[in-house]
């Protein structure tokens, strides 16, 4: 009866408050919630979502078609076709750069690994599409994946 | 004339008490929400206002399954009977003053006799079966250990339920709702007009009542962690909205009927006097609506602050603690 009286009901009481100040808070305050599909949580720098093909200041891809990325990948789901350069300050450029991203573990090993700074993992993370063949993603995609 | 007004009443009455349900639904969602720093449904509709509709849609989509080895008779009542019931409560309840017409007065009550608290009781208390008959019928051990705890919990609070009945009994001298109010209005509302006992009552009322329906912190019939989903763990579909239905329904009539006993029930002082006109009447409505809607907030509130009892605790606080209290109260009281 003593402990009753005491101590394990009448603690109740400072939690009733907490509720209700939270709760006007809430209403009065805002809220937590990220009405998703409108609204997104903003990633930080050093997010590893899609992929991305960097071009340098004339327009041309960076890419030197030097298959590192291809040889790091753990996933083994970069396929580089390179051919002959057309520029002559490099000797391959890309013909074909496909990057499977159902395989992809978005590790960063490729953007790590490449000696141009050509490729990079960019904030966009939305993997659904309709088909698998629309998420095996190509040179141009990649050349253009952004924002 | 009278028939077809008294008809009205009954389907005014009716469709006030499934008015509220959806409206409390939503307000549950909403307050659950705001306690825990979300928002709450706000797609459907304004401010999700249409989410219970949505929600009803989605339910009668469903498919109703019923087990192969339940016992087809009890399993199809009880969901019947747990919604049934409390609508019946509803019609004990004055829900505004009367309004005179011509030579005709109208209560805003559908069923006005002198012994109404008493006939509420018995009627409350066919809640056990719709639980105890839900859990048996279902054939699933989940189920049954559900009904066993709602039938043992519903019982042990049903006793200080009475024991405020008494208490009433005992303070207003009367077993009528209607006489209950306007003798509330005369000499004070009961809560204020006899101040030590009325409030104590109304607190073991209150408890009693969340133990009554099912509510958190005493909902361990339906403790989603250890019995999936308690007495209703085999039923879907409407049956599954029944049992949903009924407990909001039960709800409502418990804050009607606790306003109506302790809170001065549609009158209020200044604002509406016990006999009179149309215009009386709405604000009694009013009146009577807002002091429930005040007491399902605080239903709500206790609902998303509390966490379960464990079922020992649960029992040892009605029967070591809240029963003799009960009785010692109204044993004091008769003395007084
Ligand atoms: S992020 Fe990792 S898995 Fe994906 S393509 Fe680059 S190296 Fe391969
Ligand atoms: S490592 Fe860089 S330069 Fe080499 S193939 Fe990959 S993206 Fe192109």
């Amino acid at each position: 009866m003593k402990k009753f009286l005491t101590c394990t009901y009448l603690n109740l009481i400072p939690g009733f408050i907490l509720t209700f100040r939270r709760m006007v808070m809430t209403i009065f305050g805002g809220h937590f919630t990220i009405q998703y599909p409108e609204e997104h949580y903003p990633f930080r720098q050093g997010f590893r979502g899609e992929h991305r093909l960097k071009q340098d200041e004339l327009g041309r891809p960076k890419c030197v078609a030097c298959l590192m990325c291809q040889t790091a990948c753990p996933a083994n789901c970069i396929t580089i076709v390179a051919t002959e350069s057309p520029w002559p300050d490099r000797e391959k450029v890309p013909q074909s750069f496909q990057i499977d991203l159902l395989r992809c573990i978005y590790c960063g090993m490729c953007e790590e690994a490449c000696p141009c700074d050509a490729i990079e993992l960019t904030p966009k993370h939305m993997q659904a599409a309709y088909f698998r063949e629309d998420k095996v993603y190509d040179l141009t995609r990649l050349l253009h994946n952004t924002e | 004339m009278n028939i077809v007004l008294e008809l009205v009443k009954v389907l005014f009455a009716f469709v006030l008490v499934m008015g509220i349900v959806p409206l409390l639904i939503w307000l549950e969602r909403k307050i659950s929400a705001w306690i825990q720093g979300r928002v709450g449904p706000n797609r459907v509709g304004p401010f999700g206002l249409l989410q219970p509709l949505a929600d009803v849609v989605k339910l009668l989509f469903k498919e109703d399954i019923v087990p192969t080895n339940a016992d087809k008779g009890m399993y199809f009542f009880a969901p019947l009977l747990a919604m049934v019931a409390p609508v019946i409560l509803f019609a004990f309840i004055p829900f505004g003053p009367d309004i005179v017409l011509a030579d005709y007065t109208f209560k805003l009550q559908v069923c006005d006799f002198g012994v109404s608290i008493l006939f509420f009781m018995a009627v409350l208390s066919t809640a056990v079966f719709a639980v105890a008959f839900g859990g048996w019928a279902s054939n699933n051990k989940y189920s049954l250990l559900g009904g066993i705890r709602a039938a043992s919990q519903l019982v042990s609070y049903e006793l200080i339920l009475s024991g405020s009945f008494l208490y009433i009994l005992l303070k207003w001298n009367t077993l009528s709702f209607r006489e209950l109010i306007e003798k509330q209005a005369a000499y004070g509302w009961t809560i204020v007009s006899d101040f030590p006992f009325s409030l104590l009552f109304f607190i073991l009322f209150f408890i009693a009542a969340l133990a009554e329906n099912k509510r958190a912190p005493f909902d361990l019939p339906e403790a989603e962690p250890e019995l999936v989903g308690g007495y209703h763990t085999e039923y879907s579909s409407m049956k599954f909205a029944m049992f949903f239905m009924g407990e909001y329904i039960a709800i409502t009539v418990m804050c009607f009927c606790m306003s109506v006993m302790f809170l001065g029930g549609y009158h209020f002082p200044g604002v509406v006097d016990v006999s009179g006109n149309f215009l009386n009447a709405l604000l009694g409505l009013a009146v009577i609506l807002a002091k429930v809607f005040i007491l399902i907030f605080i239903y709500m509130w206790i609902r998303w602050t509390l966490p379960r009892f464990r079922y020992d605790i649960l029992m040892r606080l009605s029967w070591h603690y809240l029963l003799p209290l009960t009785v010692i109260l109204i044993l004091v009281k008769a003395l007084i």
